[in-house]
Order: C-alpha cells, then sequence, then structure tokens
C-alpha cells in the first residue's frame, strides 16, 4: 500500500524526524488562517502516488497568498503522470546547504533490508546511481540485529559528516528502520533529506510503501486501503475488497485465471494470437464458489467483454467449484458474453461433466480454448 | 547455505524416502491435500495444528507440536498450510526442531516474517522452499505440495518455477510430449523467498538423472537477470529452456527509486528475455514452445 506524502510525513514526526509545517487542502478556496501559521514562500505539491512529480509540473512554488491561490486552481483536478490531483500539500519553502538521499527497501537477492544512502539526493537520484555508483551506499541490514546506532553512524560517516550533525544524521537513520520494523515497510525513502544552514536534518520529501500482506497488523491503514482514490479504481477496490486481483485493460477478451504466472501467460497468449485482454484477474489460490462468481460479474460488467475467457489449472483452486460458479453465474445473470472455459487439475472430471452437461465449452489445453475464445470474439460461434 | 541430500539419481531435496510431516493438517487445505499427496504416494508421518493433538486426519497423527511430532516419527521435510500471519512461527519452530527442507505453501506471508524464517533457516542449515510455493515434486516417488499429481511424468527434465499454476501448464504439456521430469519445484512468487533459481541449478547440476532444465520467470524483481549472470561464468553443461511470463502486461507505476537504484533497469520480459539470450538460456516464446525446444534438445 503506497501512502501519500502527507501520510508518510505524519508517521516521521511521530518518530522525531523533521519535516517542514505544513496544511493538507483539498478544495480551491484557501482559508487564510489555515496557512496563517506558514511562513511564506510556500511549496506546493499534488498529492499522488506515482513517481516524477516534480517533472511532471506537480510541484509549484509561490511567495504570495495570492499566488498560492493560482497554484492550487492549477493542481487540484488536474490530471498529474495519470492520476487525478485531489489533495494538495502547501509547505514552508526550505533553505538548505545540502541535499542527501536516504532509503529503505527490501533487496531480494540479499534476502534482507537494505539501506540506500547517498550525498547526492534529489530527483535525478536514479541517475546519479548510474553515472557515480560510488556514491550510492548500499548495505544489507542483519535481520537480527536491525540497523545499530554504530551502523547508522558509519554510513553518516561516510556521507562525510561527523561530530552533532553526524549524531543526529544517525539518529535519523535509526529512527527510519524503526518505522520499517513498526510498520511493515517495504520502501520508506527521504529524498531530498536536506541539511539546512542551522545543522538540522529535515525530510523535503518522503515515499512510503506498506507490506501489503501486513495490513492485517495495521488496521488504520488496511481500512484506508480501500479509499477511493488511492491506487485503484472503483471496481478494482470492489475486486479486492473480495480478495480477487483485478486490473482493467483495453481490449475485449475477459480473462479470468488462478496464479499470477498463468493470468499472465493468458495475456502473452491472447495477444501472440492477435486478441486484446479486457482485463486482468487473478483468483490466486483455492478461490471459493463466491469469489469466482464475483469475479465473473466484474469482468461481465465490462461492456466491451466479446468473451470471457477463464482459465484454470487447479491445485489449491478445484475445477468442480469453477464449474459451479460458472453455470449459477450464467443462470444467475442471464448474460449473453459467450463464455470458454480451459480446466485442468484439481478435481478436473467432474468440473468438465458439469460444463459439459451445461453446454459450455471447455477444453483441457489453453492454446486451443485461446484460439476458440478469440473466434468466439469474432461473432463465430 | 549447503546442500548435503538430494545428491543421487532420483531428481532433487525429495525422493521416496522423504519423511513429511504437515503442518496445519487440520485446516481445509491442509486436509485437503493431505488426502491427495497420501494418494499420491507421498510418505506423511505425522502432522501439526496446535490445540488439536491427539486426532487423526486421514489416519495421519496430529500433534500440538513440531517437537512431539518429531520424537514419535522423525519427519525430516514439512510442508506449512498455516494462515500467514502463524507461519513464522510454525516455520521457526519446525527449524528449531531440525528439519532442514520446509516447503511454505501460505500465500500472503509478510514480508517482514519472511525474511526472519530465512534467516533462521541459514543460520540453521535449513532449506525454505517458498512462501507462496505451490511445493515440489519428484514424479512417481513423492509429491510434496498442492500440485495436480496426474499431470506429471517422471522424467529427465527438471523444472525451476516461480508461478504455481503455470508449473503446471508446462509439466502438463510437457507430459504430453512424453517428456517427463525429474523434479519439478516451484519456488514461490514471492519478492523474498527462500530457495532461489541459482540454488536450484547447482542441485540440478548434480543430480545425475537430470539432462536438462527448465526456468519458468516472470515480470518483476530480478531473479532471471541475477541468475544470467550466475550461469555467464558458472560453466554450467546442462543445456537450459526458460519460459518467462508478462510480455503483454502492462508496466507497473512505479514510486520510489530504491527499487531502481538496487536492481538497475531491470524486471520487463524484454530485459529477461535478452538477458537469458545473452548466456545460451533458449527462450520459449509461448509455454507449449518449451516442449518444443526441448524435444531438440533431447533428440540431439
Amino acid at each position: 500500500m503506497k501512502l501519500f506524502e502527507y501520510e508518510a510525513k505524519c508517521i516521521l514526526t511521530n518518530y522525531g524526524i523533521l519535516v517542514p509545517k505544513g496544511v493538507l487542502v483539498n478544495d480551491h478556496i484557501l482559508q487564510n488562517e489555515s496557512v496563517k501559521e506558514l511562513e511564506l514562500p510556500f511549496a506546493v505539491k499534488s498529492q499522488i502516488l506515482v513517481s516524477g512529480r516534480q517533472k511532471a509540473g506537480g510541484i509549484l512554488f509561490s511567495t504570495s497568498i495570492e499566488q498560492t491561490k493560482e497554484c492550487l486552481k492549477t493542481l487540484l483536478g488536474a490530471k498529474i503522470k495519470n492520476e487525478i490531483v485531489g489533495r494538495v500539500l502547501i509547505e514552508e519553502k526550505i533553505n538548505f546547504i545540502k541535499e542527501l538521499y536516504f532509503g529503505i527497501t527490501i533487496d531480494r537477492n540479499q534476502q534482507s533490508y537494505v539501506v540506500i544512502a547517498s550525498e547526492m539526493g534529489g530527483i535525478d537520484i536514479e541517475q546519479t546511481s548510474i553515472d557515480f555508483p560510488q556514491k550510492i551506499i548500499k548495505l544489507p541490514v542483519n535481520p537480527n540485529k536491525g540497523l545499530s546506532f554504530s551502523v547508522a553512524k558509519k554510513i553518516g560517516a561516510k556521507l562525510g559528516y561527523t561530530g552533532i550533525s553526524l549524531k543526529s544524521l544517525a539518529n535519523v537513520f535509526v529512527n527510519l528502520f524503526q518505522i520499517v520494523e513498526d510498520y511493515d515497510i517495504e520502501l520508506i525513502e527521504l529524498n531530498p533529506l536536506v541539511e539546512t544552514a542551522h545543522g538540522n536534518f529535515v525530510a523535503l520529501d518522503s515515499r512510503i510503501i506498506i507490506d501489503d500482506n501486513a495490513l492485517f497488523r495495521h488496521s488504520e491503514y488496511r481500512k484506508k486501503s480501500f479509499e477511493l482514490g488511492r491506487e485503484l479504481g472503483s471496481i478494482e477496490i470492489e475486486a479486492k475488497k473480495a480478495g480477487l486481483v483485478y486490473l482493467k485493460l483495453d481490449g475485449e477478451i475477459g480473462i479470468i485465471g488462478n496464479g499470477a504466472g498463468l493470468v499472465l501467460a493468458t495475456l502473452d497468449i491472447v495477444t501472440y494470437y492477435g486478441g486484446k485482454p479486457a482485463n486482468f484477474l487473478d483468483l490466486g489460490g483455492g478461490a471459493s464458489v463466491e469469489q469466482i462468481i464475483l469475479a465473473m460479474k466484474f469482468v461481465l460488467k465490462d461492456v466491451q467483454v466479446k468473451v470471457l475467457f477463464v482459465n484454470i489449472l487447479g491445485g489449491l483452486t478445484r475445477c468442480d467449484d469453477v464449474a459451479h460458479a460458472i453455470i449459477s453465474t450464467i443462470t444467475e445473470t442471464k448474460v449473453t458474453t459467450p463464455v470458454i472455459v480451459r480446466l485442468l487439475g484439481t478435481n478436473e472430471e467432474q468440473g468438465r461433466k458439469i460444463l459439459i452437461e451445461n453446454a459450455v465449452d471447455v477444453f483441457d489445453n489453453m492454446e486451443e480454448a485461446t484460439i476458440r475464445a478469440l473466434e468466439v470474439s469474432k461473432g463465430c460461434r | 547455505m549447503k546442500f548435503q541430500r538430494g545428491v543421487g539419481n532420483t531428481g532433487i531435496l525429495i525422493d521416496d524416502s522423504t519423511r513429511v510431516l504437515v503442518q496445519g493438517i487440520t485446516g481445509f487445505q491442509g486436509s485437503l491435500h493431505t488426502k491427495f499427496m497420501l494418494s499420491y504416494g507421498t510418505k506423511i508421518v505425522a502432522g501439526v495444528s496446535p490445540g488439536k493433538g491427539g486426532q487423526k486426519v486421514q489416519s495421519i497423527p496430529v500433534f500440538n507440536t513440531v517437537k512431539e511430532a518429531q520424537k514419535k516419527h522423525s519427519p525430516n521435510t514439512s510442508i506449512l498450510f498455516v494462515p500467514a500471519r502463524f507461519a513464522a512461527k510454525a516455520a521457526c519452530e519446525a527449524i528449531a526442531c531440525g528439519i532442514k527442507t520446509i516447503v511454505i505453501v501460505t500465500e500472503h506471508v509478510p514480508i517482514r516474517d519472511t525474511i526472519q524464517i530465512i534467516y533462521y533457516a541459514s543460520k540453521n542449515g535449513a532449506i525454505i522452499v517458498g512462501p507462496n510455493s505451490p511445493g515440489i515434486i519428484t514424479p512417481k516417488s513423492c509429491k510434496l505440495g498442492i500440485m495436480p499429481g496426474h499431470v506429471f511424468k517422471s522424467g529427465n527434465v527438471g523444472l525451476i518455477s516461480r508461478s504455481g499454476t503455470l508449473t503446471y501448464e508446462i509439466a502438463y504439456s510437457l507430459s504430453q510430449k512424453k517428456i517427463g521430469q525429474s523434479t519439478c519445484i516451484g519456488i514461490g512468487g514471492d519478492p523474498i523467498i527462500g530457495i532461489s533459481f541459482i540454488e536450484c541449478l547447482n542441485l540440478f547440476r548434480d543430480d545425475s538423472k537430470t539432462k536438462a532444465i527448465v526456468l519458468i520467470g516472470e515480470i518483476g524483481g530480478n531473479l532471471e537477470e541475477v541468475t544470467a549472470d550466475f550461469l555467464k561464468n558458472a560453466n554450467f553443461s546442462k543445456p537450459i529452456v526458460a519460459y518467462i511470463a508478462g510480455r503483454a502486461a502492462p508496466a507497473e507505476k512505479r514510486m520510489g527509486h530504491a527499487g531502481a537504484i538496487i536492481r538497475g533497469q531491470t524486471g520487463t520480459a524484454e530485459h529477461k528475455i535478452r538477458a537469458f539470450n545473452n548466456v545460451g538460456v533458449q527462450i520459449a516464446e509461448k509455454p507449449s514452445d518449451v516442449a518444443i525446444l526441448l524435444r531438440k534438445i533431447l533428440d540431439t
């Protein structure tokens, strides 16, 4: 689950990490009182969940209240990197002497968390990591020990700090790792983390992604993850609530499968034979009859869908459950969209029998089923 | 990690002498797949479900703890069906009791928990397969997982996969073309997993039964690229065929830079295919092409 910048900064503040003073605004009418505590100039920042905001014009600067209102008009409701801006964060613009980068994420190869730090922070950090790899510090975190103060100090020293500023920088790092542990963080990033003339370290921007699988330990965020205007559209949210992964695409071949790999392969094969997938829908492992019915309804809601291709290889998922779900969806919704089914695996005999008895096209070979689905989508019955 | 077992002529990691413990045996999936594994011929010796000790599932005795099960039935391998929030505790319990191969079928295990499991396993010389793994099958000898047994056929092709259902898909099409498998391993689809492509490749290299290997990858992460890097200097003599799922998938919306800094510009199907092509791994364009490529390799 991706957090908005203002949400990430709330967490940082609770862990003693400095962030610029700011207010969150979600409508055009800027109440003067709301920003009267803030000192001009301001940074006016659209709250969207995708990188590259500044380069795409999502961050503006203002030197007066009037100008701030203009900025709000420009940003609120605008589409930036394909996301509609619903909230804007107005912050005091901070003067600084240096921009650092500091992040913690998971490293698949090290099978642990990894700290990434650089004395060349800012929006070009990815290019920096290619052009000046020696300017990037990467350090796996021992799963048993975590990020200790002494290791944090070593990282700070490598960034060129000593004395009191080294201590306060190391504290930022240690607190950040505490956030990782407390919130089941997949990614936390301070970029830039700036050093001010007063020797303070302030996080000007922050990104946080919480591990979706750990949201059961963070009920507040679990609830928020279903909010509209976050990452998903309304249909995707409904699907998520039902334990399904649905992603709307542009084509006309509706696709349901079990397991991300198989669904990806189904998309590939449909594309290979010249079709256009209407969606990605992964039932996951061991979907219930109810979940499969819901999944079919999601896909069939899409008016572009000309055929529904259900591709199942039963492991945890039982083919007889799938067949029951298909038949009851067809009878219940009186849907006329043709359904092509591929069934193989756990309880396939029972599943196939049910479908054949109800005159639904069923295959055991994925490519034959795909070719048939494409024929049907072109009107060949 | 050192691998002691599985060196022989019967596939890798599991064979007909494997003594299996099922953790979470009384749950819906646990009991159902205990039944399927037993009917395949897998030697399940005990099950564990806290609070359910004394019961029987498919005539397999159930214990409250791994320790009790270990004392009475000495399993050497465990398979986990426990709910995600208890997976770390269950896996670590098995490791603490000296079980050396642990397959985690459970989906949605939090990453922080997985990191702890893998760390603890590495300290104790245990192998973790998964999480989110369909399991391992050595056809005709042992099925340790949720895969439909009948799509597999005994033979000399090793198969390693990040995806469960794609494993069945490709094994099925191999079997249809009379290309049997030595062992098939689903290493799991999560960002952080225990045993990786490279460790499995090393096991297959030492297995005299295995003549060729299939790698099934998918978009995301850089496991395929890292494996290609390994193959560059590994002097790996057995032929490898790979299929990468996700050519037609839409690009992911990215947030944050850390991923790109750690992995570079990796992750797309094109990038993975190029990496494999560069080190002589043959690429199947469709799942069914894997069998066609293998047939050519095995016949020459």
